[in-house]
């Protein structure tokens, strides 16, 4: 008993404040949250057992759940691939033989550091007026912009363009993994006279799939908890028609606009499926196209 | 022997002119390559860099001339924007910015300690059941933040912390930034045991060795975790917006959105000059810490 102690005594005393937050902070209020969801609950009466009702209304009834939904993964699907093609795009144009690299790293990156204030957000708002900034310069160039943030059918892509723009970050990543790669397969090809694309479809892609599942990953994850810009851009509602309704922005409103924080929890809880199933599927998919240089196949 | 015939002599100095005027050419496009890779690049610099700059130029422009004209250069620049916009809102934008630096130091102190305290467990210390907590700490980086937020509201509600910064602040000394444990797990495990066991044998207790060697070989790790979590906490928007609804106790972020909510359509200009305000710590940090973020976020893939 007294050689546990000793042996265990240090490691837990350093562990104590994160076990605190782990239990107080994540796993108390993941259950808990579990447990609400099947309440109704507005914060006055005690929570009120209701079984499944929440998640039947939602799937069945909530046409608005189905829009945040849908909202949400057009923004994905949109703005994860445009992001980390850029990102690709860009740091493998500065990956080979330039000296003033860090010069340009330095303003791609920029904007990823940036772009998450609410400054930001703001300034994004008023650049995609109708009469604002971005459709000055198409009109310059003989293009008639739509009104986009006030347009349902242009507001997404307004949210698209900002996290294209902050494509700094996952750049960093790609230009760390390119650095990995052995200039000498690049000779060895130039010898055999193989073409660009095909150096880039034979080596570049192979040998970089595990920073490009790495960063799918974690892109795909931020995508789906975007809030602020949406919030700001939309004014807190999702409007025009529900358009910048993401799924955070609709939780938000239930939660804390009109206290249904039962059924708030029951959309958190969603929301951990659907994170947890794409998380699931990058890494059972990934067998199949990551390759790590360490195996051998 | 007609090795050195005049003919095979020629045609050896023409091959020499064909590898040359090759190798030339082979230059020149790699030359002309370089030159429109740059051009591509710096376009594409400009193209990224203009909504921060026309942002900065709006900031010092005459209310009338901002949204009128595309040229990013004043014609006159005006610090009204400034002056006017800081005490622009019922409160003035002082308040703000201390609320914003209390909140944020406090952070970066909670971080730091409760993460590297972690951290130095994970990484150097042995006891029962390590793994089995690693493996709950690295799930926790999954958890979407809105999945805690309600049951955690209602947590701080309970302990009447609604309009106080500890809901904010507390968080952070709990280690509940999990990616800078995982962070500093990494560097800590490059550290040489060695040093550990040598000062083991000279009588060093497990806490002291965390304080006096661990600590002050990390600099550069903490110093990366410092500038990552001061930077997220100055722009936070999210925990502030449902903890404090007492104006006084607004956050920046907080107090930029009320430009918006107030329906005052003449105030842009000093909107705008607050919002450069707002990102000038975090371009002060980029600029003096580039290259530790840089290293950051290459090695942990932050965002």
């Amino acid at each position: 008993m007294k050689r546990f102690l000793v042996r265990n005594t240090p490691g837990f005393v350093f562990l104590t404040p994160w076990l605190i937050g782990f239990f107080c902070l994540a796993l108390g209020p993941i259950l808990a949250s579990l447990f609400l969801s099947f309440t109704h609950y507005d914060m006055v009466a005690d929570p009120r057992w209701i079984g499944l009702d929440n998640y039947l209304y939602m799937f069945g009834r909530d046409r608005r759940f189905w829009k945040a939904l849908g909202v949400t993964f057009s923004f994905v699907a949109l703005a994860v691939p445009a992001r980390l093609i850029m990102a690709l795009a860009v740091a493998m144009l500065l990956d080979k033989g330039l000296r003033t690299i860090s010069f340009y790293r330095a303003i791609f990156y920029l904007p990823s550091l940036l772009g998450a204030s609410i400054a930001i957000a703001i300034l994004w708002r008023q650049l995609f007026l109708a009469d604002g900034v971005v459709n000055k310069v198409l009109a310059l160039v003989g293009f008639e912009g739509p009104a986009w943030i006030s347009d349902p059918h242009t507001a997404l892509y307004t949210l698209v363009v900002l996290a294209v723009w902050q494509f700094g970050a996952p750049m960093l990543i790609f230009l760390a993994g390119l650095r990995g790669i052995p200039r000498d397969l690049y000779e060895a090809a130039e010898i055999d006279g193989t073409p660009k694309w095909r150096q880039f479809t034979r080596i570049t892609l192979p040998l970089l799939a595990p920073v490009i599942f790495f960063n799918l990953v974690l892109q795909t994850i931020d995508a789906f908890k975007v809030f602020s810009p949406a919030f700001i851009i939309s004014n807190g509602t999702g409007a025009p028609s529900d358009s910048l309704l993401v799924y955070t922005v609709f939780l938000f409103n239930e939660a804390f606009k009109f206290f249904r924080m039962g059924y708030a929890s029951a959309l958190a809880w969603v929301l951990l499926v659907i994170i947890a199933f794409f998380t699931a599927l990058a890494f059972l998919s990934s067998k199949y196209w990551v390759h790590y240089e360490n195996e051998r196949d | 022997m007609n090795a050195t015939s005049p003919e095979l002599t020629r045609e050896m100095e023409e091959a020499a002119a064909v590898a040359h005027r090759m190798r030339v050419a082979r230059e020149k496009r790699a030359r002309n390559m370089r030159l429109m890779k740059h051009v591509f690049l710096i376009v594409m610099s400009l193209i990224m860099l203009y909504p921060l700059l026309w942002l900065v130029s709006a900031s010092f422009k005459p209310e009338n001339e901002i949204f009128s004209t595309l040229n990013l250069w004043p014609s006159e620049f005006r610090l009204s924007n400034y002056i006017e916009g800081w005490e622009g809102l019922p409160i003035s934008f002082t308040t703000f910015f201390t609320n914003s630096l209390i909140v944020t130091v406090l952070s970066v102190i909670g971080n730091l300690l409760s993460c590297s305290f972690a951290a130095y467990a994970f990484a150097r210390l042995q006891f029962n059941g390590r793994n089995f907590f690693f493996a709950l700490m690295m799930m926790t980086l999954m958890i979407p933040y809105h999945v805690v937020l309600i049951p955690q509201y209602v947590l701080f509600l309970n302990l009447g912390w609604i309009d106080t910064y500890l809901p904010l602040i507390v968080p952070k000394f709990l280690a509940s930034d999990a990616f800078f444990i995982f962070l500093m797990v990494q560097f800590f495990r490059q550290l040489p045991r060695e040093l550990d066991e040598a000062a083991m044998i000279d009588g060093y207790s497990v806490y002291k060795i965390y304080w006096i060697i661990i600590l002050p070989l990390s600099l550069p790790a903490m110093a990366t975790a410092a500038i990552f979590s001061f930077i997220w906490v100055w722009e936070d928007f999210l925990p502030p917006l449902i903890y404090l609804n007492d104006i006084k106790s607004y956050t920046v972020p907080l107090a930029l959105r009320l430009f918006l909510a107030s329906d005052g359509t003449s105030a842009y200009g000093q909107m705008f000059a607050m919002s450069v305000l707002s990102l000038v710590p975090v371009v002060l940090f980029f600029v003096l810490f580039q290259k530790l973020i840089v290293r950051g976020i290459a090695t942990s893939g932050m965002k």
